[in-house]
């Protein structure tokens, strides 16, 4: 079988592997978390019998590892159930299908990581490339103090700070990144203009040091040397000869942290007011809305698992002797 | 006469029934000189409520699981969500007092059978009209068998619903109430169309347009409101903002033109802006360390005292409410509220008497005292600040600090003494037999057997049949000296309502205090300047 459908195969059979663990974890930790659904939801005004009733409606009464394979089986089925909101409040069933409570959320996390990739993979390779190209100049050396300087900070941080400049002493940008799906695509753009640039400035230290690393590694082997010695220019050696060989590494640190735009932008989300996925997670675990909870941990997993796929995949195709075993 | 004809006029003109020229061609019929005359006009005109623009609320609640059934409304979201979108039979208007909301009037002759006239005409979102079978099925969904509305407790006193004719409802309750009219003016019971109790049609000032739990509700105008006085908005939109940093700067940057719940901390920073306003009100909202007297050493009448004069009561609003708010004096009733009994004596920090009262008790050792944020914010900081004050008196408090998560179904109700929060009620009544008659489950302090608590809830049955005015006050004023002086109510604040408004939007200068933002009813009070 050729490599690269081997390896996907078997990526794809640990995933669903690891899916199942994670369920089972995520499922287990909310079961030991304090309250259920129907106090949390009632508060202070829990009593013993309107409790009683909301986990006969919602099946809380049954026992965890049967509400467990239920799920299991709905999942199976493509169905990620119904959440505990809006159920077992009125006398008719207006609860919201949990796909449908995920959907538009996880359309607006995507949206806002893929536009944040789309600038700062490219910024990232070729800061980090540039550097290599130049480095020990006093370039190279401001790139690293800055980067480092934006990743050391904690994110809400560098979010209050650029509000402070770019929206409350200049009012140019907006603080509010407030989308819905009515929102034209340009205001949109301007909305997540904050959030882009505060993630931009959070996952780039990572992603271009790595590939500053990588590259100057590669310059120490004997076949960079040759064709040094061959008369290649600087800029060529890199590009040409050196880069093929560090994509391998450079995928893996791009992948992690294109997961990590996806599953771990809450206090973003947060801060500027960004209907995201990580917000509604948090949400969900603080009502104990199981299923939402299963829902999203099952995306994030999802992410993670393709994301770090297709970092093998680019590791393998980008590398001939794996691409070509004998 | 005359006086009484230009004032007539003048308010025609600000309710904008007659135009400038009308007003001042009648005024000046009157006699009056040009300059005076359009003096008035201006004046008029300035108070005016002016129609239009999209006012932007940025609200510190909302959650995933809210929904458009008022009968689980829990959160401020929820509830001036619940207020744009439907009306109630009565409610409580800027100036505090109770008046007819959809419904024009109400009577009782034995406090028992009360009689609701509903306006006429009233037309709910859909185009259907308000008749009384939309008010019974309304009830039956908040107060029938199967209900699990958060009102239906409150309800448990009425004995039926009936209509008579389209246009009345009555209600006969198991036990006389002269307190009923305000029952029903609660926010869970909210009027909505025969058969659709949850989809958020109602009478309401504002319709639906979007809405996402825990993110935002946008609303159109309902260009047949009934109130032709209210609703100046041509749109609503509300954005949930639980960052309280985020809703601040929000509120600075102009992407919202209100925002509640600002940080005490902060506010002071915050009014500086000139584009903002401050605004504060004193509600019936306090904090409290109910002490259950089912757990001991609770159960001791001179512990509970020597605690109670223990606690630096002006301390604990200075540096927690920061100076907003008001001190308590161990009785739920605040002062801004009917039937305060003003003539109690304000109970101070006394180290002497608490030493005293202690060593009475015979109790020794720590007591605990546990407390979480999610009380309050500063729930913790103020038991600590108790057990230092404590201290100087000889008794040692021990803080715990419980975790937030699950406070209110494992530590609150449950522990011996813990922090808690109450929003307040609109009448003594109703706070009484929220959280301190024998019958209640929220009965957070357990006094339920003692001499005075028997005493209590007999005096607060007699008190709720009572039409009587002033004898209504003697018995609400005893009722709360025996919950001051026996109680295991530890109340020593009252939170004041504080929240930051562009100076494009404007109010007649009332502000209702009964909830948060001018009684959750901003959307439909205000209008831009």
């Amino acid at each position: 079988m050729h490599p690269v459908l081997s390896t996907v195969l078997q990526r794809l059979g640990l995933g669903l592997a690891t899916l199942l663990a994670v369920s089972v974890i995520i499922f287990i930790s909310i079961e030991l978390l304090p309250g259920d659904f129907g106090q949390i939801v009632l508060g202070q005004a829990a009593t013993k019998e309107t409790v009683a009733a909301f986990r006969l409606e919602l099946g809380l009464d049954k026992p965890p590892y049967i509400r467990y394979f239920d799920w299991v089986a709905g999942v199976v089925r493509g169905d990620l159930g119904q959440s505990f909101s809006g159920r077992a409040a009125s006398g008719q069933d207006r609860s919201r299908e949990v796909a449908e409570l995920i959907g538009p959320r996880l359309k607006n996390t995507l949206f806002l990581a893929g536009i944040t990739a789309l600038i700062s993979v490219p910024l990232a390779l070729i800061l980090g490339i540039s550097t290599a190209l130049y480095r020990n100049s006093i370039y190279d050396r401001s790139i690293n103090a800055t980067t480092l300087t934006t990743i050391s900070f904690p994110e809400f941080f560098v979010a209050y700070i650029l509000i402070l400049f770019l929206s409350s002493l200049n009012q140019w940008l907006p603080s509010l990144a407030n989308v819905d799906a009515a929102t034209p695509l340009d205001e949109r753009l301007l909305r997540i203009a904050l959030p882009v640039l505060t993630l931009t400035l959070v996952i780039i230290a990572h992603m271009m040091r790595m590939t500053r690393a990588a590259i100057i590694n590669l310059l120490a082997s004997p076949y960079i040397q040759m064709a040094q010695l061959s008369g290649a220019s600087r800029t060529e050696v890199i590009i040409k000869h050196a880069l093929p060989n560090a994509w391998a590494p450079i995928a893996t640190v791009i992948a992690f942290n294109l997961a990590y735009l996806v599953v771990g932008v809450v206090v973003v989300e947060v801060v500027f007011v960004y209907p995201g996925i990580g917000q509604l997670m948090v949400d969900a675990v603080t009502t104990r809305d199981i299923p939402v909870v299963q829902g999203c941990a099952l995306i994030f997993a999802v992410t993670y698992i393709l994301l770090n796929l297709s970092a093998d995949i680019i590791g393998i195709i980008t590398n001939p002797r794996l691409l070509h075993p004998k | 006469m005359k006086d009484k004809f230009i004032e007539k006029q003048a308010q025609k003109l600000t309710d904008g029934v007659i135009d400038r020229r009308k007003f001042m061609m009648s005024v000046l019929a009157t006699g009056l000189t040009l300059p005076a005359a359009l003096g008035l006009a201006n004046k008029a005109e300035a108070a005016a409520p002016k129609r239009g623009g999209t006012f932007r609320y940025g609200c510190g609640h909302g959650s995933t699981t809210d929904t458009l059934d008022s009968g689980t409304s829990e959160n401020h979201f929820t509830l001036v969500n619940t207020y744009n979108i439907s009306n109630h039979l009565t409610h409580i208007d800027s100036d505090g007092q109770l008046k007819g909301d959809l419904a024009e009037s109400y009577e009782s002759s034995d406090a028992q059978t009360w009689r609701f006239n509903l306006h006429k005409g009233v037309e709910f979102h859909n185009g259907k009209t308000l008749t009384a079978d939309d008010v019974l099925a309304s009830y039956e969904h908040h107060g029938g068998e199967a209900s699990k509305s958060a009102a239906k407790g409150l309800l448990s006193a009425v004995k039926s619903v009936k209509g008579d004719g389209p246009n009345t409802v009555v209600f006969e309750l198991e036990t006389p109430n002269a307190d009923f009219p305000y029952i029903v003016s609660d926010y869970h019971i909210s009027i909505r169309p025969e058969g659709d109790m949850t989809s958020g049609v109602g009478t309401g000032p504002y319709a639906i347009d979007d809405w996402e739990p825990g993110v935002h509700s946008k609303l159109n105008r309902n260009p047949n409101y009934f109130k032709s006085d209210r609703a100046h908005f041509d749109r609503v939109e509300m954005t949930s903002i639980m960052d309280t940093t985020a809703r601040q700067n929000a509120i600075m940057n102009g992407d919202v033109d209100c925002a509640d719940k600002v940080d005490l901390k902060t506010v002071a920073l915050l009014a500086r802006s000139p584009n903002l306003e401050i605004d504060e009100t004193t509600g019936t909202g306090h904090y409290t360390f109910p002490m259950r007297l089912d757990v001991a050493p609770f159960d001791n009448y001179d512990l509970r005292m020597a605690l109670k004069l223990a606690v630096d009561r002006q301390e604990l609003v200075d540096k927690i409410l920061l100076g907003r708010g008001a001190v308590g004096n161990d009785h739920p009733i605040s002062a801004t509220q009917a039937y305060h009994a003003s003539g109690l004596e304000q109970r101070e920090y006394d180290p002497d008497q608490a030493a005293f009262h202690y060593k009475k008790s015979g109790h020794s050792g720590s007591i605990q005292l546990s407390a979480a944020d999610a009380a309050f914010a500063g729930a913790v900081d103020a038991a600590q600040l108790m057990a230092a004050s404590a201290a100087k008196a000889g008794i040692n408090i021990e803080v715990i600090r419980e975790p937030n998560d699950g406070y209110w179904s494992n530590v609150w109700n449950k522990k011996g003494w813990s922090a808690c929060y109450w929003g307040g009620r609109p009448t003594p009544d109703w706070m009484f037999s929220a959280a301190y008659t024998e019958d209640t489950e929220w009965n957070d302090t357990a006094w339920k057997t003692t001499d005075a608590a028997v005493k209590f809830n007999k005096l607060v049955v007699e008190g709720r049949a009572e039409l009587n005015e002033v004898r209504r006050g003697e018995i609400y004023a005893e009722c709360q000296a025996l919950i001051r002086d026996d109680g295991g109510c530890l109340l020593p604040m009252f939170y004041n309502n504080v929240w930051a408004r562009s100076k494009k939007v404007t109010h007649s200068g009332e502000l209702a205090a009964n909830w948060n933002t001018d009684g959750a009813k901003l959307c439909e009070r205000w209008w831009f300047a």
